[in-house]
């Protein structure tokens, strides 16, 4: 992590969002800093602002304070660059077009001739494995299926960075499963840059470099996890017990910050010692 | 017979034996009852009189559906250009819904003799018109309706590729608004037709459809109104028709479309 200059850099970054009669804190002083080629999760409690957290770093919303650097540069320059793709929790794929059509809309977009188009497309529905079902529409394809589709569509023009917010909350843990074995081969092959919402703790632990827990509203980074699980992770790697020691390392860091909550006057660092190595 | 026709035959029957039987019915309950002709006549009638009138008929049909057609061109392309305003602009909706809505509140039967003023009585403007203020409504709230229905991800999504406002709506708003078009369209062949059949029914030249029936009715040549109603109702399924036609072509992709696949 040390030498290349992070890809992502938040600096005491907040956001405060209007209510009626006031404002309420989502985001209060992040510090992260991410290296190329990094995957690293953020994982918390719902209304953690983890996903808003996700959306300042694809400039989709504007910090209240602090700031946000992309790729070496202001994340609004990063963004008029597409140094990012971004993956949703639904698909959002076009109905109106077909598979291939879809991967190709951000290429379109970026003017890419017709031929780089088809070729990118080719090339990313075979990364994800759907290259039988180019000539579908969206609605012919599981919901699995789909998703793969919209996460070829976010790396069709080859980002720096890939976001993805909660990609696979919607799919059953089988399928999740799949998914989270196809996406580590898939960063392993591209060596994009991921971060990733999720609040599932063994997908965190299963895919991260790092895991970041955050704290409840006002959302604060209370745990910064290493992964130091040996690559390349695979089914054996799900029953390993260094696995279940960071699952568990993990479950309390996010219990701490609870209890903490609980017990109002308390610190949290007073209560879990130092967060874990 | 082939599977695909015997599919198709097996679809369209329950429709055809229902108008069989309606058809039927009516004749032996006008025959058996002694139904007054100027009540009801036999269809039997009506076919004779749609046969022996037939140039008179397709002449007026054709008038008429000249102005219905020619009323609905002008009515898509005014709601169209007052949607694309008030989507785009927050300006042009303060400014333009107001009278849009009120248009819409505007009785036709009221307005049909003061278009008839404004464009000549005789003149196929005056029924356009007429047409024109029926069918403005349901287009320009529609397209209105599916140009703003994009989801915030989709919207998202675009902005995260640096997408233009005129990308957004090409690729995004544009198609999604493309069911809520067509269901403006279907609405608007069928009420294209009653607005200029009820212009007529103010005056009007005479050979169109409106003054056929009227006329025929207040001669007491009921078999021969019944003929043009079948004429105008023929010319509002034959549209409605067309316009599903293109929607097949246009938008295979959309739910409507899959579900109706026999």
């Amino acid at each position: 992590m040390t030498g290349s200059p992070p890809i992502v850099r938040l600096g005491s970054v907040g956001k405060q969002f209007a209510v009626a009669g006031g404002s309420t804190v989502a985001l209060e002083g992040i510090e992260l800093a991410i290296a190329a080629g990094e995957f690293v999760s953020l994982i918390g409690p719902s209304g953690c602002g983890k996903s808003t957290l996700l959306r300042i770093i694809g400039d989709l919303i504007r910090p209240s304070s602090g700031t946000v650097e992309v790729n070496g540069k202001p994340a609004v320059r990063a963004r008029r660059d597409r140094d990012y793709g971004m993956v949703f929790q639904a698909p959002v794929l076009f109905d109106w077009r077909t598979i291939e059509q879809n991967v190709q809309l951000p290429l379109e977009i970026m003017n890419t001739t017709r031929g780089d188009r088809a070729r990118r497309a080719a090339e990313m529905l075979d990364l994800v494995e759907l290259a039988d079902f180019r000539r579908h529409y969206p609605w012919q394809l599981s919901g699995g299926m789909q998703q793969r589709a919209a996460i070829a569509r976010a790396l069709a023009f080859e980002p720096k960075l890939l976001l993805m917010d909660e990609p696979f909350g919607a799919l059953d843990e089988m399928t999740r499963e799949r998914m989270n074995d196809e996406l580590l081969r898939i960063w392993e092959r591209t060596g994009t840059t991921i971060v990733f919402v999720t609040h599932s703790i063994p997908e965190a632990v299963f895919l991260s470099s790092r895991v970041v827990v955050m704290s409840r509203r006002p959302g604060r980074i209370t745990h910064v996890i290493d992964v130091d699980l040996p690559r390349p992770r695979t089914d054996p790697t799900r029953e390993s017990e260094r696995y279940f020691e960071l699952v568990t390392a993990v479950r309390e860091a996010l219990r701490s910050e609870r209890g903490a909550e609980d017990l109002g006057a308390l610190d949290a660092a007073e209560i879990t010692g130092e967060p874990l190595a | 017979m082939s599977p695909r026709l015997l599919a198709q035959a097996r679809y369209y029957f329950p429709a055809v034996a229902v108008f069989v039987l309606v058809i039927g019915t009516w004749e032996v309950i006008v025959r058996v009852l002694n139904v007054e002709r100027f009540l009801l006549p036999r269809p039997s009638e009506i076919y004779t009189s749609l046969v022996e009138n037939w140039d008179v008929l397709a002449v007026a049909g054709r008038n008429t559906l000249i102005e219905a057609v020619g009323g609905f061109a002008i009515g898509l392309v005014a709601g169209l250009l007052v949607a694309f305003a008030t989507a785009s602009f927050a300006l042009a909706r303060g400014a333009l819904m107001p009278f849009a809505i009120a248009a819409n509140a505007v009785p036709i039967v009221a307005f049909a003799p003061i278009m008839n003023n404004w464009f000549g009585v005789t003149s196929p403007v005056s029924k356009m018109m007429i047409v024109a203020v029926l069918v403005f409504f349901p287009v320009m709230i529609n397209v209105v309706r599916g140009l703003t229905s994009a989801e915030p991800a989709v919207l998202e999504l675009m902005r995260s590729y640096a997408a233009t406002d005129a990308e957004v709506l090409r690729k995004v708003r544009i198609p999604a608004a493309l069911p809520y078009f067509f269901t403006a369209l279907k609405v608007s062949a069928t009420l294209s037709l009653i607005g200029a059949i009820v212009g007529e029914y103010f005056g009007g030249a005479n050979e169109v459809l409106g003054r056929l029936i009227v006329e025929s009715a207040a001669f007491l040549r009921f078999s021969t109104a019944w003929a043009a109603i079948i004429i105008a109702a023929a010319i509002g399924i034959g549209f409605y028709l067309l316009i599903i036609a293109l929607e097949r072509v246009l938008m295979p992709w959309h739910a409507s479309v899959r579900a109706r696949e026999p």
